[in-house]
């Protein structure tokens, strides 16, 4: 049977062998992206009733662990009610371009380093973090399309919220990632997973056995700077709290997605999720060393299928934490009020951002020099 | 009341130490719950609230410590009931005597529809018999409105014996006593 099938992809010309390889990696990501947002909600639930002294959902399955399956069925079966003054077209075009370009973004990360002959990344683009920050800012447009549709008022704020917050973080977001690419030289971020490996070489010899690994985050204090400004950045983008404001249950009563319900609703839901995944995913990549390891030699690319296999799941781990602490930071803080939430975006980081390109520009210099 | 707002320094400017705190408090929270089990929420139909002493749930009838009926028909708690949710129907000049000496009757039929009862405990109060209490029941399930009316068998099936008043034995002995001169004190 394996042999069969071995021999059939062997049979097939380039072009074909990389249609069903890209056909297939997609399908994978595809199926383990969406199971992770269904568990992410669970995630979500649970952590919010441990941090509130509660229990959280635990009847279908053990933990609850079926409560996704329950969930989904329900938003399914549920009526698709449409109200009779919301603008009909946009209405329902709306749902699927907010869900669309989170499941794009992930199209350019390398989730693991490869298996076999396959690099683990759908498309290594060369300019795979510009592709990013154009699939990112069409984001916007779900939520804002939502907002004009629903012809209402609650929903109307929270699109122009949403509007104006991602417009003024998408900048400092995109500035903040240009020190990396000063450091690194490349676009590409299966280059830049590389550029990751070992461990840092600032670290004095006397500390001994301490060392850390050689992630961008830890190389140089500007990239410290640019990782903060991105994580705060990302999770204004996804608008989570402290930046949930297009949503803000207790002004909005939910905001852009008022007149949603069943499925329609549930993608709004997905949509929101699958960004905290993808923008998790990102962080990994560019700040936290992508899959690599560097202990055990798992900083290079896999030799074997397990080794493969490893990378995905270190990755996987790494997001993991990321979607925690993301979901964790909700039931913690409460939201900016809109001002303060501006004041934060135009003039706190988009000149700390921009300095930041200055100094490791500067910094990049000298070092050539001397 | 006007609130002095404290002037903050830079360091609590940068919002650091709330943000720190605030993970403290959160994270104590989440161990608490993951991995000592102790949330606050309780697992209703499995778990159940201990009733404290003194609580007052659902009045029901009383027997006394032989499994007499205490109550007499004298439709006081009938008449005090602010919502009306007692009806007592008594026996009648031709009715059935009371199951026990020193009565001289007990009721045909007794019923509280418990739709209407609002636990105030004045049927408790205003009882000379001590033969209706409030208990500790407090859930109360029914799938029509019929079943939420209890009658006197089930109201006296749920309220069991009540051992601790005997006001009766006493008035008998005392009566007995009265027979015989000089009177004991």
């Amino acid at each position: 049977m394996m042999d069969a099938i071995n021999n059939w992809i062997n049979g097939l010309d380039a072009t074909q062998q990389f249609l069903l390889f890209s056909g297939v990696k997609i399908l994978g990501v595809f199926a383990v992206l969406m199971t992770c947002v269904a568990y992410a909600v669970w995630v979500e639930r649970k952590v919010a009733a441990a941090i509130q002294d509660r229990v959280g959902p635990n009847r279908a399955g053990p933990f609850g662990l079926l409560q996704p399956a329950c969930d989904g069925i329900k938003a399914f079966l549920k009526e698709d009610f449409t109200p009779a003054h919301v603008r009909k077209a946009y209405f329902w075009i709306a749902p699927a371009v907010a869900m669309i370009p989170a499941l794009l973004t992930v199209a350019v990360i390398p989730f693991g380093s490869n298996l076999g002959a396959q690099k683990m990344v759908i498309a290594d683009l060369n300019v795979g973090i510009l592709y990013t920050f154009g699939i990112v800012s069409l984001g916007v447009y779900g939520i804002v399309l939502a907002g004009y549709a629903a012809n209402s008022k609650y929903p109307f704020i929270g699109g122009i919220r949403s509007s104006a917050q991602m417009i003024s973080y998408e900048l400092s977001m995109g500035l903040s990632v240009i020190p990396i690419f000063l450091w690194v030289g490349d676009l590409n971020l299966s280059q830049l997973v590389l550029s990751q490996t070992g461990f840092v070489s600032w670290l004095p010899e006397a500390l001994g056995g301490v060392r850390l690994p050689n992630w961008l985050v830890f190389q140089s204090p500007m990239l410290a700077l640019s990782f903060f400004i991105f994580l705060v950045a990302a999770f204004a983008e996804t608008n989570r709290t402290p930046f949930d404001l297009p949503e803000a249950e207790q002004e909005l009563a939910g905001g852009y997605n008022v007149e949603y319900s069943s499925i329609k609703f549930a993608l709004f839901f997905m949509g929101e999720y699958a960004a905290m995944i993808t923008a998790s995913a990102m962080m990994v990549t560019l700040f936290f060393g992508g899959w690599t390891l560097p202990w055990f030699g798992l900083d290079q690319p896999a030799q074997s299928i397990l080794g493969g296999l490893l990378h995905i799941g270190i990755f996987f781990v790494k997001v993991v934490a990321f979607v925690f602490t993301i979901i964790w930071v909700r039931w913690m803080w409460p939201r900016f009020r809109y001002d303060q939430l501006m004041d934060l975006g135009w003039r706190k980081f988009i000149p700390l951002a921009l300095a930041n390109i200055v100094v490791t520009a500067i910094w990049l210099w000298w070092r050539s020099q001397s | 009341m006007i609130v002095e707002r404290k002037k903050l320094n830079f360091w609590e400017r940068l919002y650091l130490p709330a943000v720190i705190g605030g993970f403290k408090v959160t994270l104590r929270h989440f161990i608490k719950v993951v991995f000592k089990r102790q949330p606050v929420t309780m697992q209703y139909p499995e778990e159940r609230w201990v009733v404290p002493e003194g609580y007052r749930g659902a009045p029901y009838l009383v027997k006394d410590q032989e499994g007499n009926t205490k109550c007499v028909s004298c439709q006081l708690c009938e008449f005090v009931c602010p919502p009306k949710a007692i009806k007592i129907i008594p026996p009648g000049p031709a009715g059935q005597l009371a199951d026990r000496p020193n009565a001289e009757k007990m009721p045909a039929e007794f019923e509280i529809n418990m739709l209407r009862c609002i636990f105030c405990g004045y049927c408790q109060e205003v009882c000379p018999e001590e033969a209706i209490f409030l208990q500790k029941d407090w859930s109360h399930v029914g799938t029509n409105r019929a079943e939420m009316i209890y009658n006197k068998e089930k109201l006296l099936s749920l309220g069991g014996t009540h051992a601790g008043t005997q006001k009766w034995k006493h008035k008998l002995e005392e009566a007995k006593e009265q027979e015989s001169f000089p009177v004991k004190a």
